[in-house]
């Protein structure tokens, strides 16, 4: 199974560089969301796929899957939320103000050099 | 007495400088700087009775113990020589600066704490026995020179003449800094004491070379030799007092003495003697050659200073033989060597006065204009003439004597047999004897085309008239000292230039009576230097009086292949080529950025993997295939599929909600309910929040990107995606340390009370996580608050920066 994980990860890791290295505002936001799926998945593939049950005390159950992973995902979830709100806004506000979202007319100007 | 404190004495009194600058109007400032280097001399002199005895006074001061950096003020005949002609030509120096610079009309302020700033650097140089401490102060010259020589700041000229000489002397001296760690690496310490003592283990060391080549190339760029001294004629910007004690009696001076400090350890190499005697030899030919190109009364000067010194050099160079001979001739060369430093000392800074007071009385330095002054500053003509006839090396004055020294010192190499001396040691004399008739002729056109001949027509800026006799007063001494030299030579080596010579080359000599030099005006006929000296007068003289015919040889030489061409050259061309490089890979756009970034990431990734043997894949550490996992893992193929090619924004979001919602179910099916719980929740606000925006955001739009910049993305893309693939499966398959979970599950109940392992991981065990990530969150909720909120009202100028 983790090699299956593992290739699919590969592929979320390539689909969001793209996007991420497009001249759209929009799709350097959805390429970020598309790269912390990848890494959030890239730990639990990490900490090994094999458990058999959920990591919750229960009756005659020995053979958890690993705890930790789960909890450092659930906070990079929260975390990655948070900053995908915020870039998500800062497009928007970009692009309000700058009406414009390719990101070679975004760049710096000559005259700050 | 603490007499180390002594070196700072110029820095502290330049503390109230400004404030007596201020304060007292009516006093030219100078009158109170004066009295600090007339002690010191006072001071000083009273060393001489120890050197002379070949023996040395030391006082310590310990800076930074642990490294074994202190400020030592060593004082042997070497040092002693040097603090004198500091002081001494120092205190002449700012007596004649108070008559040159007008109390009211200049910044005196600034010019005394810097000249004093200078005096301490000095001071310190040569007294300095720890090679860390004659760093700081060597550096601490570098910076009170350009001070100094952007004095007047507000002309081109100066800056760049200050930038010039600080580019070139402190590209040297960091050299320096260099060849002084290697050396201290060699000999455990930074004494320059021990440093000789032990000298004799440092050969064939595998520093020593480089360590040799280093500290040269600090001496030589002070010192303003081939090809480094392209800065000293641009330096002539500063106010002449600066140029007469900075630029020809001190601090030019101060690579001198690193070479004759340094002689007793790299002397016995083949490289030294070469490097110090060749470099001399044509530095001295050189400046001689380009003195009589020049027009301006301080370029003459100062070419003539740049040839002066290599005329030192090349002797210092000679004088280092001694280590592998035991023939006199060779002390003799180094006597000559410290003698005509000296003698330089007297009769270029009486010169570099005139000329100041021919610039000051007339309003031009340029010998075009200038004429007949001779009649009118008689005193200055005076003046004048026996330093040039001194420069010319001609009697009665001391310039005469040291010539013949060198002359002879040179002749003497042919008979050197070590390091292929005897095969080229021939063409020494004879670069020797050309530098000397050059050297006849510029001597002779500065002084009589200055003061001789007719007055010109063209009226000059002011009505030429005698300078004011405070302004002569040390012109004259030091006139005085030129010619009194050339009677008391003997009395003049006794005191100083034994006791300098001992300690340059103490391995021969044990006291300085031994060094067994009679300076004699006269050697007989038989000897060859005066026929080289009578040759030396003809042919200089019969070429002085065709200059005019042959002068325009000159003009052949095109402007674009001087050095200092090269030097312009070469700083345009670093500034360019910086600003050409910076351009070409920071284009501004963030593509670009990234595109390093992940490709670096992933060639570096890539290759360390294989390089190292890394890359392993261990299937029995595999986790069986779960039907669902493959549906489920197709299932978010697709959608990132439909992210990636979708033409519309509702489309983009929508999938990539798919793909949020796949992975929520693969954290169903991996046994992760907290996980999935809090996936499927955040996913729904993702979108909620996408759609919220979508109104807002602008469509979908490729903007034409060219097809090839997408396929360099896919490339790159797919580097990253290739890397993270095979370090997730080579981290998997080798994993060297078991996991802590162990604990966690062993003792969530007893120790947290608590029967879901993840949320007594978050809120117990490791809480800290949990409080800072809401910490992330509220700030960016704040963050997305203010963005939204706020409005800097700039509608009718939306570039702030303008």
């Amino acid at each position: 199974m983790e090699l299956l994980m593992a290739i699919l990860i590969g592929v979320l890791f390539t689909a969001a560089v793209y996007l991420i290295l497009s001249r759209s505002l929009l799709k350097i936001v959805i390429g970020t969301g598309l790269l912390s799926h990848g890494a959030h998945l890239l730990i639990l593939t990490m900490g090994g796929l094999g458990g058999a049950s959920p990591p919750v005390l229960a009756e005659g159950v020995t053979d958890f899957a690993d705890p930790l992973p789960q909890a450092l995902i659930l906070t990079a979830i929260v975390i990655s939320f948070g900053v995908t709100a915020f870039i998500l806004v800062m497009a928007y506000r970009a692009y309000a103000v700058h009406k414009t979202d390719d990101m070679n007319q975004l760049k710096g100007n000559d005259e700050h050099d | 007495m603490e007499f180390v404190l002594l070196i700072f004495l110029p820095i502290v009194a330049a503390l109230f400088i400004p404030i007596l600058f201020k304060r007292i109007k009516g006093i030219h400032t100078g009158w109170f700087v004066l009295v600090i280097p007339v002690l010191l001399f006072i001071y000083y002199t009273t060393f001489i009775r120890t050197t002379m005895d070949g023996g040395h006074a030391i006082s310590e001061l310990q800076w930074i113990p642990s490294l074994g950096i202190s400020f030592v003020s060593y004082i042997d005949g070497l040092s002693m020589l040097f603090s004198l002609l500091i002081t001494g030509i120092g205190a002449l120096v700012v007596l004649y600066s108070i008559f040159y610079l007008d109390k009211n009309k200049e910044k005196l302020g600034n010019f005394y704490v810097y000249l004093l700033l200078f005096m301490s650097a000095m001071l310190g140089v040569v007294q300095s026995d720890n090679v860390i401490s004659l760093y700081l102060f060597w550096e601490l010259t570098s910076i009170s020179s350009f001070l100094l020589i952007g004095y007047w700041y507000t002309r081109d000229g100066s800056r760049f003449g200050a930038l010039k000489s600080m580019m070139i002397t402190v590209f040297g001296g960091l050299m320096m800094l260099g060849g002084f760690i290697l050396l201290g690496i060699m000999g455990g310490t930074f004494s320059i004491r021990e440093l000789i003592a032990e000298s004799s283990t440092f050969v064939g060391h595998e520093f020593f070379t480089l360590a040799l080549v280093l500290i040269l190339l600090g001496a030589f760029t002070k010192s303003a030799q081939f090809p480094f001294y392209i800065w000293l004629p641009d330096a002539m910007e500063a106010p002449t007092p600066v140029s007469a004690y900075l630029h020809s009696a001190t601090m030019v001076k101060a690579g001198l003495y690193l070479v004759a400090r340094f002689t007793p350890i790299f002397a016995v190499s083949e490289v030294w003697i070469w490097l110090v005697t060749g470099i001399g030899l044509l530095t001295l030919f050189w400046g001689s050659l380009f003195a009589v190109k020049q027009t301006d009364l301080k370029a003459i000067l100062a070419f003539s200073t740049v040839s002066q010194l290599g005329l030192i050099m090349s002797l210092l160079g000679a004088g280092a033989i001694t280590m592998h001979t035991n023939e006199a001739i060779f002390s003799f060369a180094m006597f000559a060597a410290i003698f005509h430093l000296i003698n330089h000392a007297t009769f270029k800074g009486s010169l570099f006065m005139i000329a100041g007071i021919v610039d000051h009385e007339t309003g031009t330095r340029d010998i075009r204009k200038l004429g007949g002054l001779m009649s009118i500053m008689p005193v200055s003509f005076t003046v004048a003439f026996i330093g040039s006839m001194s420069m010319a090396g001609l009697p009665p004055f001391n310039g005469f004597l040291s010539k013949e020294m060198f002359l002879q010192s040179m002749l003497a190499i042919r008979h050197f047999e070590l390091f292929n001396f005897a095969t080229w040691g021939v063409i020494f004399p004879v670069i020797a004897w050309i530098a000397s008739v050059f050297t006849f002729i510029y001597s002779f056109y500065f002084v009589f085309k200055t003061f001789a001949g007719k007055r010109k027509e063209k009226p000059l800026p002011h009505e030429p008239h005698e300078a004011p006799v405070g302004m002569l007063i040390s012109p004259v001494i030091l006139a005085t000292l030129v010619v009194g030299i050339f009677f008391i030579p003997n009395v003049v080596g006794k005191w100083l230039v034994k006791p300098a010579v001992m300690a340059i080359q103490p391995y021969q000599y044990s006291h300085p009576s031994e060094v067994a030099v009679h300076v004699s005006a006269w050697h007989g006929f038989a000897s060859p230097e005066l026929w080289m000296t009578v040759g030396i007068i003809i042919i200089g003289g019969l070429l002085y009086v065709s200059l005019s015919k042959w002068q325009k040889v000159y003009a052949i030489q095109p402007e674009y292949l001087s050095l200092n061409a090269f030097y312009d050259a070469t700083m345009t061309f670093s500034e360019k080529g910086m600003n050409r490089l910076s351009r070409f890979y920071m284009t501004g756009l963030i593509r670009t950025y990234l595109l390093y970034i992940f490709a670096f990431l992933s060639v570096t990734t890539i290759s360390v993997l294989f390089i190292q043997d890394a890359f392993v894949v261990d299937m029995d550490s595999f986790s069986k295939i779960s039907v669902y996992g493959v549906i489920n893992a197709i299932i978010l193929l697709l959608a990132v599929a439909f992210v990636l090619f979708s033409k519309t924004r509702l489309g983009a979001i929508i999938s990539l909600g798919a793909v949020g919602y796949s992975v929520a179910l693969f954290f169903v099916i991996f046994k992760a309910p907290d996980l999935a719980l809090t996936q499927l929740v955040i996913e729904t606000v993702s979108v909620a929040l996408f759609l919220l925006a979508f109104q807002h955001l602008p469509k979908l739009n490729d903007h034409g990107e060219k097809k090839s910049n997408k396929i360099v993305n896919g490339i790159i893309a797919l580097g990253v995606g290739v890397t993270v693939t095979l370090v997730a499966l080579s981290a998997h398959s080798q994993k060297l340390v078991a996991s802590i979970s162990q604990y966690y599950k062993d003792t969530v109940a007893t120790e947290a009370g608590g029967g879901n392992i993840v949320n007594v991981i978050l809120v117990d065990y490791r809480g800290f996580d949990t409080l800072f990530e809401i910490a992330v969150l509220s700030i960016a909720g704040i963050g997305v608050l203010g963005m939204i909120k706020l409005r800097l009202a700039r509608k009718g100028d939306p570039d702030e920066n303008k």
